[in-house]
């Protein structure tokens, strides 16, 4: 009696420590008491390769077990083992009770994988049916962006038709952009007071396409200033942007037929750090005394001190920016603001080259496809959630999955 | 120099040494390195005030200020150029020898020589410093402009034009419509009522498609389509009135902290 007492505290002291430290490549920690609380195990589980992806992923499902359906709280959660090209499984995941579903991330196309799962109750595991082993597939395409590329498509061609047009000689019109009036205007006072204009890019790099739209039309006033002969200085926060900036203005005085009057000192680099950056324009600014203040690019915190110091100098200031936490202090401080999409439409609209002509053109049918969309899908949303019309909310449905962000 | 100036030059003087006598004095005991430690809150205190002293007008203080921000930023950055991208993310997937000569540990994936590309593309920038072949230095600037072009290209038609669109897929009178009299006699003015959710979808239908009017270059805005361009810019500038008192508070927490280091950290008044 006494020998078979202490083989049953051996036994349960055994498996108290096994639930203590469970292994992740021990699942199943099955002891044999008649006080376990037996659970049943998930069933029909699947393993899928996922579709659309580089052969990383893997879509699990399963039917959770039956005793996590009765909801009476027997089963804890769930433990998920991976076993990789006929290994040992090792534990990848845990669930919660009620969870049917998951994406494994972390395997490859080269290798094979199978997968079970253990439901567990507070002192019992039962293993599910190992599924067969799967290998990820990369696909090529993603085809869930059928009708992404299919928009990309119509703008894009669209930009390349209406560029031919106006290669042909068509006329393309464009309205007027109050700001881009005053480029010229601006230029030409900087002239008559014999002071310098001042050019500042933003402090984004290269890879911001408000700095590469601020370079665009820094290339437009590059030449009207070599044009009227006037000075001008931009600092710039970024090498690249400088390096850039420095081609642009070249490019405009060679144009221009004064190749001799440019000089690298016109763009300069002073630092990366954004308050150092302002600090030094701002001092710039105090003691140049610009006539006229360029601001286009991309602009954070520093935008209101920019803009401020500018207007106390009585510079003209001509600002632009994307951004729309930076606008209303341009607005408030500066003579002229392109306002988003403005900054982008403004080279082409100075420049009135085909390209870029073709390009704004394009955009505008991009916008004139999102008007019609929302027309069209704000009216059946509108009935069909109204008056419960199938019809409309049918469509409110395809046009969500046509401009789906997938 | 004007006699002005060297009075006002030696007074921060001697206001900077006694606030460091000061301050070094009221650090002992509780610092082993109380000189230092004085001298770096008077010297934080002064730059402040330099820099602050540029809304009087541009001085000697600012421009002190200003030059050894923009030195010690320009060459804090280099260096972490150069430690951070170079020697930590580069130089391990290249090479094991030179890895081992920086001490930085080796990447788990192992060498890839596909990041010899963006190493070629700098030594082809950095050969705008000839004169003769600097014209090189244009194609890794091309390729930059080119890429970002690009990507981007898809990522703004996912996020600012697609998404923008079905976001803009909202129902102008709500869920089972029984007539503007039932509307009025149920009328519920919570945050989660129908009047509530009616405003805001209309607020969002006509900001987006009033604001795309507004954006569209192809047209003259006159008539019918000036009127919604109209409302367009009028939507555009009453978010920027709002976002413009938003970010000016953001702007006096920050004055804040500094007069709060002024006079709690450094003139222990507060």
């Amino acid at each position: 009696m006494k020998l078979s007492v202490f083989l049953f505290v051996l036994l349960l002291s055994i498996s108290i420590s096994a639930q203590d430290e469970p292994s992740d490549t021990d699942p199943a920690i099955i002891v044999p008491d008649s006080e376990l609380v037996v659970v049943a195990p998930v069933t029909s589980l699947i393993a899928e390769d996922h579709k659309y992806d580089k052969g990383d992923h893997i879509d699990l499902s399963w039917v959770p077990s039956i005793d996590d359906q009765l909801l009476d709280g027997t089963v804890i959660g769930y433990k998920l083992y991976r076993s990789a090209n006929g290994g040992e499984p090792v534990l990848v995941e845990e669930f919660p009770p009620g969870t049917n579903a998951f994406t494994d991330d972390g395997v490859y196309s080269d290798s094979t994988y199978s997968y079970f799962i253990a439901a567990l109750s507070e002192n019992y595991a039962a293993e599910s049916n190992r599924t067969a082993p799967i290998a990820p597939e990369v696909e090529w395409l993603n085809l869930h962006r059928g009708w992404l590329f299919l928009i990309a498509l119509i703008v894009g061609g669209s930009v390349l038709l209406f560029i031919n047009a106006a290669k042909r000689g068509t006329k393309l019109f464009v309205r007027k952009i109050a700001g881009l009036e005053a480029v010229d205007d601006a230029v030409g006072r900087a002239t008559e007071m014999g002071r310098p204009i001042l050019f500042i890019p933003g402090i984004r790099d290269m890879d911001d396409v408000q700095t590469l739209a601020g370079l665009t039309i820094l290339g437009r006033v590059a030449r009207v200033i070599a044009d009227y002969d006037t000075r001008i200085f931009m600092p710039t926060s970024r090498s690249l942007v400088m390096t850039a900036g420095r081609e642009t203005v070249k490019a405009a005085y060679t144009a221009a037929g004064r190749p001799d009057k440019y000089n690298d000192d016109m763009v300069t680099y002073y630092t990366d750090e954004q308050f150092g950056y302002v600090a030094a324009v701002d001092g710039v600014m105090v003691r140049e005394k610009p006539a006229t203040v360029f601001l286009l690019g991309a602009f954070f915190a520093e935008s209101l001190i920019l803009a401020e110091t500018g207007n106390s100098i009585g510079a003209i200031q001509i600002a632009g920016t994307a951004r729309p936490a930076q606008l209303p202090f341009f607005i408030a401080a500066c003579d002229f603001t392109l306002i988003g999409e403005e900054l982008f439409a403004a080279s082409a609209y100075l420049s009135g080259e085909p390209m870029q002509l073709g390009s704004l053109k394009g955009q505008d049918v991009g916008k004139a496809i999102a008007m019609l969309a929302i027309l069209v899908g704000v009216f059946s949303a509108t009935v069909g959630l109204a008056w419960d019309i199938e019809f409309f909310n049918d469509i409110v449905e395809y046009l969500s999955d046509v401009f789906s962000a997938r | 120099m004007r006699k002005v100036t060297i009075i006002v030059m030696a007074a921060v003087i001697v206001l900077f040494l006694a606030s460091w006598i000061l301050k070094a004095g009221a650090f002992q005991g509780e610092h082993d390195h109380y000189i230092i430690r004085g001298f770096l809150v008077t010297f934080a205190a002064f730059l402040t005030l330099a820099v602050m002293s540029f809304l009087y007008q541009d001085n000697p203080y600012y421009k002190f200020a200003e030059h050894l921000f923009v030195g010690v930023s320009a060459a804090f950055w280099m260096c972490m150029g150069f430690w951070t991208t170079i020697v930590q993310n580069l130089v391990p997937r290249l090479s094991t020898s030179l890895a081992d000569f920086f001490e930085v540990p080796q990447r788990a994936e192992g060498l890839n020589f596909f990041f010899y590309t963006p190493v070629i593309l700098g030594i082809l920038l950095l050969l705008r410093l000839s004169r003769k072949i600097g014209w090189i230095s244009r194609w890794p600037l091309a390729f930059i402009v080119g890429t970002t072009a690009g990507l981007n290209f898809i990522r703004y038609l996912r996020s600012d034009f697609i998404k923008q669109i079905s976001s803009t897929f909202v129902p102008l009178l709500g869920r089972d419509w029984e007539g503007i009299g039932a509307f009025f006699s149920n009328l519920d003015l919570s945050a989660t009522g129908q009047l509530v959710m009616m405003v805001s979808n209309w607020v969002i239908f006509l900001g987006v498609f009033c604001g795309l009017i507004y954006f569209y270059f192809s047209r003259e805005h006159k008539g019918v389509f000036g009127a919604g361009s109209r409302v367009g810019i009028w939507i555009l500038m009453i978010t920027f009135g709002a976002s413009f008192g938003y970010t000016v508070m953001g702007r006096i927490s920050l004055l804040v902290g500094r007069i709060t280091f002024l006079f709690r950290d450094w003139l222990e008044l507060i």
